[in-house]
C-alpha cells in the first residue's frame, strides 16, 4: 500500500497546535515533533503535548461535561451529524492529509474517509437511542417503579490507534461523545495531520468548547499521568502496547477509572462491532432508580 | 408512657451443623490439602458452631482445575437444560429456606427476620431470575457476538453470605461459566449448605467449587493464572489490591466495593416515612451494608424536628438476640469489626461531633454495638468520609438542592443515594444529579435480581442483576 511517488511539498512548513478548551495553544512545554514523509523529508511539525497540557485539557473537559451531558440527546445527535457533514465537505483535504506521509494510497484514503463519515453518521444516530437500548424499566417483585439508565461517566481519555488516523480517532471518540462524555483525544503515530487539524473542524462545529480536546505528541509519555489522574473517569485505548495497557490498568486500580482496551489487531472497518451500543456501554455508568408506586 | 415489654420470641427450628466441614471441589466435600481447619462461631453468643477447612494455594489450584475441567461440558450443555438446573436450585433454596435462614443468623449475627424475609428469599429469586436468562442471552445483546468468559474466581463478604453467593454464582452459571467461590472466613456455613443443594440438584461436578478460608485462600484465588475472570465484593482497600493483581493479565474484573452513601431529606418529605427510611438505611443489618445511607443530609429548617423524631425512633429499636423474631438489630459479625466500629465512634467524639446512642440494655455476651447517630458533624470529619460498616449515622444539613447535591457527591464513593421529597420533579432531577449506581427515591435499601446494582467511581465497577449485570459474565464482541 506504500505510495512511492513523493507528493508536492506543502508550500509553507508549519507547526500544528493543540486544541484545548476550544482554543489552539502550543504545548506549554514549547516542544514539537517533526512529521516526516516516508522519504525522510520533514513535512511539518506538531505540538508535543506535555503532562501539563493533559491536565489543562482534562480541566476544560471537566468544566463543560455536565453541560454536554444535559443537552438533549437530539441536540447531541445533531452536533455529531454536523461533524459528518464537515468531514464530507473536507473530503479532499482529508484524503490529502492521510496520504501526506506517503504511506497510504489515495484509494485507501478515500475508503477510510468514506468509512469515517459512516461512523459519524452511525454514532450521531445513536445519541438518542442508546438509552432505549441499554436501559429500561425493571420488573421488580414489589410495588416500585424501577428504571435503569446509562449515564455519561464524565471525562474520557480516548487514545487513537496509529493506523487509519481519521477512522481510528473517530472510533474511540464518537461512542464516548454520543453518550454525553467530554473527551480528551490523544493521538500519536507517524501521521498526526488529521489529529492536528480536526480541531479546526471541531472548533467551527457545534461542540461546546472543551467537549473535545486534542493532544498530539507521544502518547506513551502521557499514559502514566493519565492513568493516575483522578478527574479522568474512563479511558478507551486502541493500539496501545501491552505494557501501556498494563500501566493504564495499574493506575485505574488506584482510582477505579474504567479502562477499555481495544484489540491491537481489530478491524476498524468492522461496523457490526464498532457501531454497537455495547461498545458505548463500556463508557457509561448504569444508574438504577427506585420509587414506590402507590395511592 | 407505659413500658411494654416484649416476651422473647425465639426461632426454634433446629439446624444440624457438621462439626467439621471440608472444601467443595469437583462435586464432593473433600478434606483440605492444608490439613487445617478454623472455627466459625456465632457472634451473638461467641460459641463455636463448627470447624471449617482452611484452603491453601494447593487447594485453590485443585478447585480452579476442577472448574476448568467442567467448563467445556457446562458451556456446551443445552441452554434450556442449564436453565432447568438453576430453576431447580432456586426451588431447593425456597424449600430449605427456614434452615438456611437459621444457619445464616447463627453464623452471621443478623436478625432472623432479615435472613428469613430478605437474604434467603432474594437468594432464591436470584437463581430463579438468572435461570431464565440461560437460553435468552442472545436477546440481551442483539447483534453482538457473545460467549462465556470462562472460569470465574469470586470472593464475597460476610454481611450477606448466602445472598452474595447467589449474586455471584447465579449470573456466572447462567452465562455458561464455571466458578470457584471463596466465602468470607467468618461466614462460610450457608455457602457450604448451598453446595449441598447443588449436589441434590445434580449440578455437574466442578461447575461450582467452594473454597473456605482466610486471606491466604483469597489471595491465591484472585491471583490464580488459570482464571478468566475475578469478581469481588468487599472493601475498597482490598478491591484496589485485587485490581492491581489483575492489571495487565487480560482477565476480566468486576468489583463491588464500599460506600459512604448520602441520604437526603427535604423539608417537603413525608417525614414519618422518611424517618423509617433512614432507620432502614443505616440500621438494617447493623449497618453492615455496603450501600448503607451513612451520611444523612436534612434540610436545615426541619433539622431539629427530624433529629428528635429519629432519636425517639432509635430508642424503640430492639437490639439483641438475632434469633428472636422481634429483633431489629442483631450482633456485629466479629470482634474485629466491633472494634473497628467502636474506634470510629470514639474518633467521632474526639473530632468534635456529638454522639447519641441507643440506651437499652445489650446482651452480656456477644459482639453487640449500640445504634448511634452523630450530630454537629463536619464534612471533613473521619466519620463523614470513611466507610464504618456499622450502625453509625452522621447527620448534616443543607439549605438548597444544589448544596445537597454538592455535599452528597463530595466523596470518592458512589454506590447508592436516597432522596425523600413529595415533589416528583425534584426527586427525578436529584436522581439524575447524584453520582450513585442506585438511587432510592422515597424508599431505601431495596434489592431485586432484575434491578442492576453496583457503583460509580471508587465503589467499584460492573453491575449485578438484570440484563446489565449479565455483561460481567459474558464476552461481548470479544470484550
Amino acid at each position: 500500500m506504500r505510495r512511492k511517488a513523493t507528493p508536492a511539498p506543502p508550500s509553507i512548513i508549519k507547526t500544528y497546535k493543540l486544541f484545548i478548551g476550544g482554543a489552539f495553544p502550543r504545548s506549554e512545554s514549547g516542544r514539537s515533533l517533526p512529521v516526516k514523509h516516508v522519504s525522510g523529508r520533514v513535512l511539518a511539525h506538531v505540538s508535543h503535548a506535555s503532562r501539563k497540557d493533559l491536565r489543562d485539557a482534562v480541566e476544560s473537559a471537566l468544566a463543560v461535561q455536565r453541560k454536554w451531558a444535559s443537552a438533549t440527546a437530539y441536540n447531541r445527535g445533531q452536533v455529531l451529524y454536523r461533524l459528518a457533514e464537515m468531514i464530507q465537505a473536507r473530503e479532499a483535504e482529508c484524503i490529502s492529509l492521510l496520504c501526506a506521509t506517503g504511506e497510504v494510497s489515495r484509494a485507501d484514503a478515500r475508503k477510510e474517509v468514506a468509512l469515517s463519515i459512516d461512523r459519524c453518521v452511525a454514532w450521531a444516530g445513536w445519541a438518542d437511542k442508546i438509552e432505549t437500548v441499554l436501559g429500561g424499566k425493571q420488573p421488580v417483585a414489589g410495588p416500585y417503579v424501577v428504571y435503569s439508565t446509562p449515564e455519561a461517566i464524565g471525562v474520557v481519555v480516548a487514545i487513537a490507534p496509529e493506523k487509519s488516523p481519521l477512522l481510528g480517532l473517530l472510533t474511540v471518540m464518537l461512542p464516548a461523545l454520543a453518550v454525553g462524555n467530554a473527551v480528551v483525544l490523544c493521538a500519536g503515530g507517524r501521521n498526526p495531520f488529521i489529529a492536528a487539524t480536526i480541531g479546526e473542524a471541531l472548533a467551527t462545529s457545534d461542540f461546546p468548547a472543551g467537549v473535545v480536546n486534542v493532544l498530539t505528541g507521544r502518547v506513551g509519555e502521557l499514559i502514566p499521568v493519565l492513568a493516575s489522574h483522578r478527574d479522568i473517569h474512563a479511558c478507551i485505548a486502541a493500539g496501545v502496547s501491552a505494557a501501556d495497557a498494563r500501566a493504564l490498568e495499574l493506575g485505574a486500580a488506584e482510582n477505579m477509572k474504567r479502562v477499555t482496551i481495544l484489540d491491537r489487531n481489530m478491524d476498524l472497518a468492522d461496523n457490526a462491532a464498532l457501531h454497537s451500543p455495547f461498545l458505548a456501554e463500556r463508557l457509561v455508568e448504569i444508574k438504577t432508580v427506585w420509587h414506590p408506586s402507590a395511592i | 408512657m407505659a413500658d411494654f415489654e416484649y416476651a422473647p420470641a425465639p426461632e426454634t427450628v433446629p439446624v444440624e451443623i457438621a462439626p467439621r466441614n471440608g472444601l467443595f471441589i469437583g462435586g464432593q466435600f473433600v478434606a483440605p490439602k492444608s490439613s487445617k481447619y478454623r472455627p466459625t462461631s456465632n457472634p451473638a453468643t461467641e460459641t463455636v458452631l463448627a470447624e471449617v477447612a482452611e484452603a491453601n494455594a494447593k487447594d485453590v489450584d485443585l478447585a480452579v482445575a476442577s472448574a476448568r475441567k467442567a467448563l467445556k461440558p457446562w458451556a456446551k450443555l443445552k441452554a434450556s437444560e442449564r436453565a432447568k438446573l438453576l430453576f431447580r436450585v432456586a426451588r431447593r433454596i425456597q424449600e430449605r429456606a427456614r434452615e438456611l435462614a437459621v444457619l445464616e443468623t447463627l453464623d452471621c449475627g443478623k436478625p432472623i427476620k432479615e435472613s428469613r424475609d430478605d437474604d434467603v428469599p432474594l437468594a432464591a429469586h436470584h437463581f430463579f431470575h438468572h435461570a431464565g436468562w440461560c437460553d435468552k442471552l442472545a436477546y440481551a445483546f442483539p447483534g453482538a457476538k457473545i460467549e462465556p468468559v470462562g472460569v470465574c474466581g469470586q470472593v464475597i463478604p460476610w454481611n450477606f453470605p448466602l445472598l452474595m453467593a447467589a449474586w455471584k454464582i447465579a449470573p456466572a452459571l447462567a452465562c455458561g461459566n464455571t466458578v470457584v467461590l471463596k466465602p468470607a472466613e467468618t461466614t462460610p456455613l450457608t455457602a457450604l449448605r448451598l453446595a449441598e443443594i447443588f449436589q441434590e440438584c445434580e449440578l455437574p461436578a466442578g461447575v461450582v467449587n467452594i473454597v473456605t478460608g482466610g486471606p491466604e485462600a483469597g489471595k491465591a484465588l484472585v491471583a490464580h493464572k488459570s482464571l478468566d475472570k475475578v469478581a469481588f465484593t468487599g472493601s475498597t482497600e482490598v478491591g484496589k489490591a485485587i485490581a492491581t493483581t489483575v492489571a495487565g493479565t487480560g482477565r476480566k474484573l468486576t468489583l463491588e466495593l464500599g460506600g459512604k452513601s448520602p441520604h437526603i431529606i427535604f423539608a417537603d418529605a413525608a417525614i414519618d416515612q422518611a424517618v423509617e427510611g433512614v432507620v432502614s438505611g443505616i440500621w438494617f443489618n447493623q449497618g453492615e451494608v455496603c450501600c448503607a445511607g451513612s451520611r444523612l443530609f436534612v434540610e436545615e429548617r426541619i433539622l431539629d424536628t427530624f433529629i428528635s423524631r429519629l432519636k425517639a425512633r432509635m430508642q424503640t429499636l430492639r437490639v439483641g438476640d438475632p434469633m428472636d423474631k422481634n429483633t431489629d438489630v442483631g450482633a456485629i459479625n466479629s470482634k474485629e469489626q466491633l472494634d473497628r466500629i467502636q474506634h470510629y465512634i470514639r474518633l467521632g467524639t474526639a473530632e468534635g461531633a456529638t454522639p447519641y446512642e441507643y440506651a437499652g440494655t445489650l446482651p452480656s455476651k456477644g459482639y453487640f454495638c449500640r445504634p448511634c447517630l452523630f450530630t454537629d458533624v463536619q464534612p471533613s470529619h473521619t466519620i463523614a468520609r470513611e466507610e464504618i460498616f456499622g450502625p453509625v449515622l452522621s447527620v448534616m444539613s443543607f439549605r438548597t438542592p444544589d448544596e445537597a447535591v454538592a455535599r452528597a457527591n463530595n466523596t470518592n464513593y458512589g454506590l447508592s443515594a436516597g432522596v425523600w421529597t413529595e415533589k416528583g420533579a425534584k426527586a427525578l432531577e436529584m436522581a439524575a444529579r447524584l453520582k450513585a449506581g442506585v438511587v432510592w427515591l422515597n424508599t431505601f435499601n431495596r434489592f431485586d435480581p432484575s434491578a442492576p446494582f453496583g457503583g460509580f467511581r471508587e465503589s467499584g465497577f460492573g453491575r449485578e442483576g438484570g440484563r446489565q449485570g449479565l455483561r460481567a459474565y459474558l464476552k461481548v464482541d470479544g470484550r
